[in-house]
């Protein structure tokens, strides 16, 4: 396992990947590009890269005017500020449109730290979700970053790709296959299924190893990694085999993948389940790790969660 | 509160010579405390916060009718720092002027502190409005100002923006409400510092001629120098203000004001400084 790396710089050197591949490829941004790494691709295409300064309904209404131009536009800001001050003009010139923007949200979540509630985004599944026709990824490290990067500019259509600030382990070699709308299976058990999104894939894969320590259970662990289109077989199947569900996100479990979840079980397969992540609150100033263990979010939560299940 | 009580705390006598260099030294402590909040707090935004410390000072000390007894007496007047990422500006001057302890400035960004990494109106007595997200400040200056007509109040709302945040759609939107509801008790504060996060105003988004679009929107526009304390003073006293109209201070000032290796320096937006960079700044500023 190699050295830690923030999803959001693997994004900004996606982009440049993707930008010597595509000529019609276009980032936007605003006023972040150090943070979101857009700044990769400015430093190589500063044609094709729009700054649109601290302006982000701008954005989003400049990148469908780029998309309904054959442009494959990519517009990233922070999260809370491309999904939330924008979510109108996401809603109607992306969305109701059904133009070809790609949105990265970037600073998702608590592990933003220190900038306070303000900046971490715990809304923006449940915002993006909402919108029909809105695909919705959240790559779980570097390696899957690299792949979902040019899958989304394949796809036709909106797509939102969510970015974190904390570098984290990479979970995945060069083998790892990602497909929009597959769940991957990371590991195979008979006791509960942990599915996780985000950071809280390798939050899953721990909690499996806690649990099987503890009560010699074994825990299937799927790696959610595209939150829209769900991919409802998946958790279907893995509900009738284990019998219990953990959902894990960092994000509010109001409207995000613990919702989602309990959608395709409530209607589905009704079972047993139980959703980690930000218990209907904001978040506030604090170090990563302080912030993930004051809200529950670490994998001890997660096996404690499991064992609590009927 | 009683009208005689109003009248003791009525503000803005002429700038004395006095009165100048008290407030260069309130300006000065500011500026340390910030240097060492953010040092201690390992990340935050120094640059837009010394910028802004003469202007804070001013209205702290000089302008603003406000009891940091009593922090939600009605008839205060009100500051947005609609730049929340610059709250160490905010939070020194709140400390300074007794709204808490000073000892408090040291858990900024910390897990359990009142003091967020942007301000928080429901955790620090004497933060009028909670913000962060920029460009949403002023629209709320607007509706405190539009309270303040309601009940005939002479209070004063004063909101201090960026020029990178003035790109936001809101605030031309609030400019031109405000305008329209012919609010002479609202005073709008550019701390024109040149600079935002990717570079400089001119090379990210133009906001120039920025004393034009305000003009132009139905604004009194006064253009000063925001490190210069009469300056400030004699435009923020209240007789600077157009009958029926808002007033906007374009505040030219240098980001970093104060300690000489981030003045002008793009980087100390949004680092803080380092141990050695801290003792350095505040061996400049003077004990
Ligand atoms: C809506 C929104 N978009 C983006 C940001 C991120 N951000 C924080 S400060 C900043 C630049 C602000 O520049 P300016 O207003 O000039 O502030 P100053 O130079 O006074 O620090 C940006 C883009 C934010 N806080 N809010
Ligand atoms: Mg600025």
């Amino acid at each position: 396992m190699s050295d830690n790396i923030a999803t959001r710089k693997a994004y900004g050197e996606a982009l440049v990947e993707l930008g010597r591949a595509n000529p019609d490829v276009v980032v936007l941004e605003a006023d972040l590009s150090k943070s979101t790494m857009s700044a990769l691709f400015a430093k190589e295409f500063p044609d094709r890269f729009f700054n649109f300064g601290v302006a982000e309904a701008d954005m989003i209404g400049a990148a469908a005017g780029f998309a309904v131009s054959g442009k494959i536009p990519f517009a990233s800001s922070f999260a809370v500020f491309c999904t939330g001050r924008a979510w109108e003009q996401v809603r109607l010139v992306v969305g109701y449109a059904q133009t070809n923007v790609k949105i990265g949200g970037s600073h998702a979540g608590i592990t933003v730290g220190e900038d306070g509630a303000s900046h971490q985004m715990n809304e923006d599944l449940a915002l993006m979700r909402a919108i029909p026709g809105m695909t919705i990824l959240v790559p779980a490290d570097a390696v899957e970053m690299k792949l979902a990067v040019p899958a989304a500019a394949a796809l036709k259509g909106p797509v939102y790709i969510r970015l974190g600030r904390m570098p984290v382990p990479v979970l995945f070699d060069g083998d790892y296959r990602f497909e929009i709308g597959r769940a991957a299976k990371l590991r195979e058990g008979k006791d509960v299924a942990l599915i996780g999104c985000g950071i809280m894939v390798d939050a899953c894969l721990q909690a499996a190893d806690i649990l099987k320590e503890k009560a010699d259970w074994s825990a299937t662990v799927i790696n959610m990694s595209t939150i829209k289109p769900l991919d409802r077989a998946a958790v279907v199947d893995a509900a009738r085999t284990c019998g219990r569900v953990v959902t894990a996100e960092e994000h509010s479990i109001i409207g995000g993948l613990g919702s989602a979840v309990a959608e395709v079980l409530g209607e589905e397969c009704p079972t047993s389940m139980a959703r980690i992540g930000l218990k209907d609150c904001f978040g506030e100033s604090g170090k990563p790790a302080e912030l993930l263990e004051k809200y529950e979010m670490n994998p001890q939560d997660i096996a404690e969660a499991a064992l609590g299940l009927s | 509160m009683s009208k005689q009580e109003v009248e003791s705390k009525s503000s803005a006598p002429a700038p004395q010579g006095d009165t100048v260099s008290l407030l260069q030294e309130r300006a000065r402590q500011i500026r340390r405390d910030i240097i060492m909040m953010l040092a201690e707090a390992g990340s935050g935004h120094p640059g837009g916060s010394l910028s802004a410390a003469d202007i804070v000072a001013c209205l702290y000390f000089h302008i603003m009718r406000h009891d940091p007894a009593r922090p939600d007496w009605p008839e205060r007047d009100r500051f947005v720092l609609s730049k929340g990422h610059a709250c160490p500006v905010l939070y020194a001057a709140l400390a300074e002027a007794g709204y808490f302890p000073k000892e408090q400035l040291m858990s900024l960004r910390k897990l359990g502190s009142p003091l967020q990494g942007h301000p928080d109106m429901c955790k620090v007595p004497g933060v009028e409005m909670t913000t962060g997200s920029l460009g949403q400040g002023l629209a709320t200056g607007v509706g405190m100002a539009l309270a303040a007509k309601l009940d005939k109040s002479p209070r004063r709302i004063f909101v201090m923006i960026g020029d990178g945040e003035s790109q936001e759609g809101q605030i031309w939107e609030a400019s031109m409400a405000a305008a329209h509801y012919k609010l002479d008790n609202l005073t709008a504060i550019l701390d024109f510092n040149g600079l935002q996060i990717d570079g400089p105003n001119a090379e990210v988004m133009a906001v120039q001629p920025v004393a034009d679009k305000w003009k132009a929107f139905g604004w009194n526009v006064v253009e000063i120098d925001g490190h210069d304390i009469p300056q400030i003073l004699h435009a923020l006293s209240p007789d600077r203000k157009a009958a029926g109209k808002p007033t906007m201070i374009i505040a030219h000032t240098v980001k970093g004001k104060g300690v000489s290796f981030m003045e002008g320096v793009v980087d100390f937006h949004g680092k803080a400084p380092n141990k050695e960079q801290a003792e350095k700044a505040l061996a400049e500023l003077g004990t």
